[in-house]
């Protein structure tokens, strides 16, 4: 027998204390130490998330299906009535989920791996590249963004394609900045000197040394910014030149029904369907808008005014 | 040079240098890129030749350059260039001068503007200012989630709200905003009343946020401290250590936010149907009359710029610490 066994140390004993969590765990830890309103977010982002991946075995109808009546009211076979042609509003609704949230992500993911991509190597090389883009970027920040995307809208044509590409690239100018705000502490510091001198590539400096270390401001920023794609959207799709029919989406959704609110004295029901899918706008920017905030404190140590 | 002076200068050389690359990229973004407008514009039956002239008479086989020059030029003498709507295949030309579209819209938009800024500047502030001063109170709490709330709605959503119950369940106000050039003030003003009230809904929030952040941040900077220390009163505290520098923040802040009303005016022209630059601008974009968009998103941009400036400007010749060299 050695003698470790019976020589006492404090740091064995915590560590037969101490209960390996798995990550699951670890997860469901913080998630009951969280406040009530990042609870609610996460659970309306849930929601969403199952009404937009299992939308065709939810929805009622097809998407695009036009049944004979137009306008019927609120009954039992049309829960929400049906829109100026006889499609199913409810149906609508969980159609519009999938690909009003789905567009939205795709150009909130597109619009990192550009702006993302661009601040690191900008931060990075701090040279001529470093000029051009950032005072690039200036110029277009100076466009409220809005007015640029129905700008270029006009000139490209409305499609889902180009709706896609053109918020992204207005967007990543602002993840750009955030990004190369962040790094630019980064790059300075010795481990990075020293991957540099060891002689990795900028392509491993980027992922392996700088963005594990700058991810939890980015990741708050994806949901804000999220929520600001999903905004833009929403609002083009309203001002008709956006994601574009048959294609069910809340933005259109709302211009649709929207003339329906003159009958408020009449039929009640009628008149709050125009407000359904912009409630569910609203309530999906609610949502990530608290899981957001509940994340930066978390990540950041960051508290407000103390 | 006074140091307040030589900043100002020079910021205010950055805004037109802005000004300038932002009219170059608006040109680039509709001039250079690709898209036959001819035959989009002139329609499917047009002739070769039809459009061949119309190709010509936008100067589209001339260098990009020179047709920069002349548009900034033509456009220095309040001449926006020639709609492309009322133009028809058989040739024959009904299009009006942009210039004479947009200058009574652009009049009723900087109406609602102002009548808008008018309620919520000092509404913002007094919200903002009040808040920051007792914050973590049950007042401040409510107005913080009831600002939250608001921020995350979609302008159109608190529009059809407004509709509904303003409008039609007690028809208080027109849900249609339909202003007449001859209409007298007071007509003007009721008529307005929903997009204004929407409109402040929406950048209340924000600026009473931004308000109340700013003072906030500058009533726990070591200065306050300092005076507060010293045993000045209250009162003294707030109006001569904490006003002379909240200037700067609240310019930002307001500046700031009346840019952001340059966009959601936008979608609460089109949905009160107010005929202002916006809804010109929505229209236009539906049927690809670039020349319109193109002046539109001008007149959006310079304004959000000017704003900016202007706040800046501000900023700088409020600053205690520029006002007093050493």
């Amino acid at each position: 027998m050695t003698d470790t066994s019976h020589t006492y140390s404090a740091a064995a004993e915590a560590g037969r204390l101490r209960i390996r969590r798995t990550r699951w765990q670890r997860l469901q830890l913080e998630l009951m130490k969280a406040p009530a309103s990042a609870k609610i977010g996460l659970s309306i982002i849930l929601f969403y998330a199952a009404m937009a991946l299992f939308a065709p075995l939810i929805a009622p109808y097809g998407e695009a299906e036009i049944l004979p009546q137009p306008y019927a009211p609120w009954s039992a076979e049309h829960w929400l009535g049906t829109d100026q042609i006889g499609r199913d509003i409810l149906s609508r609704l969980i159609y519009g989920a999938r690909n009003t949230i789905g567009i939205a992500l795709l150009t909130t993911l597109l619009a990192f791996a550009i702006g993302g991509g661009l601040g690191l190597m900008a931060a990075i090389s701090r040279g001529w590249l470093d000029q051009i883009l950032s005072r690039g970027v200036d110029v277009v920040m100076a466009i409220p963004s809005l007015i640029f995307a129905l700008m270029l809208l006009s000139v490209f044509g409305s499609s889902a394609a180009s709706l896609i590409l053109i918020i992204a690239l207005l967007d990543s100018t602002r993840v750009f900045r955030l990004t190369r705000a962040v790094s630019v502490n980064v790059v300075v510091m010795d481990y990075i000197e020293a991957a540099r001198v060891r002689g990795e590539g900028l392509g491993w400096i980027m992922r392996r040394e700088i963005l594990p270390n700058i991810l939890p401001p980015l990741v708050a920023e994806f949901g804000l910014r999220f929520c600001f794609v999903f905004l833009t959207i929403a609002s083009l799709s309203f001002l008709g030149v956006g994601i574009q029919p048959p294609t069910a989406d809340w933005g259109s959704m709302v211009r649709e029904t929207a003339q329906l609110i003159q009958f408020a004295k009449y039929d009640l029901s009628a008149a709050i369907t125009p407000l359904i899918p912009a409630g569910a706008i609203a309530m999906i920017t609610v949502g990530v808008n608290f899981t957001a905030d509940w994340f930066l404190h978390k990540s950041s140590g960051l508290r407000d005014e103390q | 040079m006074h140091p307040v002076l030589s900043t100002v200068l020079k910021r205010l050389m950055l805004g037109v240098l802005t000004l300038f690359m932002v009219s170059v990229v608006i040109f680039c973004a509709v001039s250079m890129l690709p898209g036959d407008f001819g035959q989009a514009v002139l329609g499917q039956s047009a002739t070769e030749d039809a459009v061949e002239a119309f190709r010509q008479e936008l100067g589209l086989d001339r260098p990009a350059a020179l047709r920069y020059l002349d548009w900034i030029g033509a456009l220095a003498t309040g001449d926006l260039g020639t709609s492309f709507s009322g133009r028809s295949s058989s040739g024959i030309d009904r299009s009006r001068p942009v210039a004479e579209l947009v200058a009574p819209r652009l009049a009723n938009t900087l109406f609602l503007a102002s009548v808008t800024a008018a309620i919520a500047v000092p509404l913002a502030l007094f919200l903002g200012i009040t808040s920051a001063l007792w914050r973590n109170s049950l007042y401040d709490r409510l107005a913080s989630a009831g600002t939250l709330v608001t921020i995350s709605f979609p302008e159109f959503f608190v529009a059809y709200i407004l509709i509904l119950f303003l409008g039609t369940l007690w028809a208080l106000f027109p849900s249609l905003a339909a202003v007449e050039p001859e209409m007298a003030l007071g007509e003007r003003l009721y008529k307005s009343v929903l997009p204004a009230l929407t409109l402040t809904l929406v950048i209340v929030a924000h600026m009473m946020r931004m308000t109340r952040a700013a003072i906030i941040s500058l009533l726990a900077s070591p200065h306050i401290e300092m005076a507060r220390l010293a045993g000045e009163s209250p009162r003294r505290v707030i109006l001569r250590h904490a006003l002379p520098n909240a200037w700067a923040p609240i310019a930002t802040v307001i500046a700031f936010n009346l840019a952001y009303l340059v966009v959601g005016v936008v979608v609460v022209e089109v949905v009160f149907v107010y005929p202002g630059v916006g809804q010109l601008m929505v229209d236009a974009v539906s049927s690809r009359d670039i020349p319109v968009v193109q002046a539109c998103a001008l007149i959006f941009a310079a304004a959000y710029i000017l704003l900016n400036l202007l706040a800046d400007v501000i900023g700088i010749i409020t600053n205690p610490r520029l006002l007093h060299p050493k």
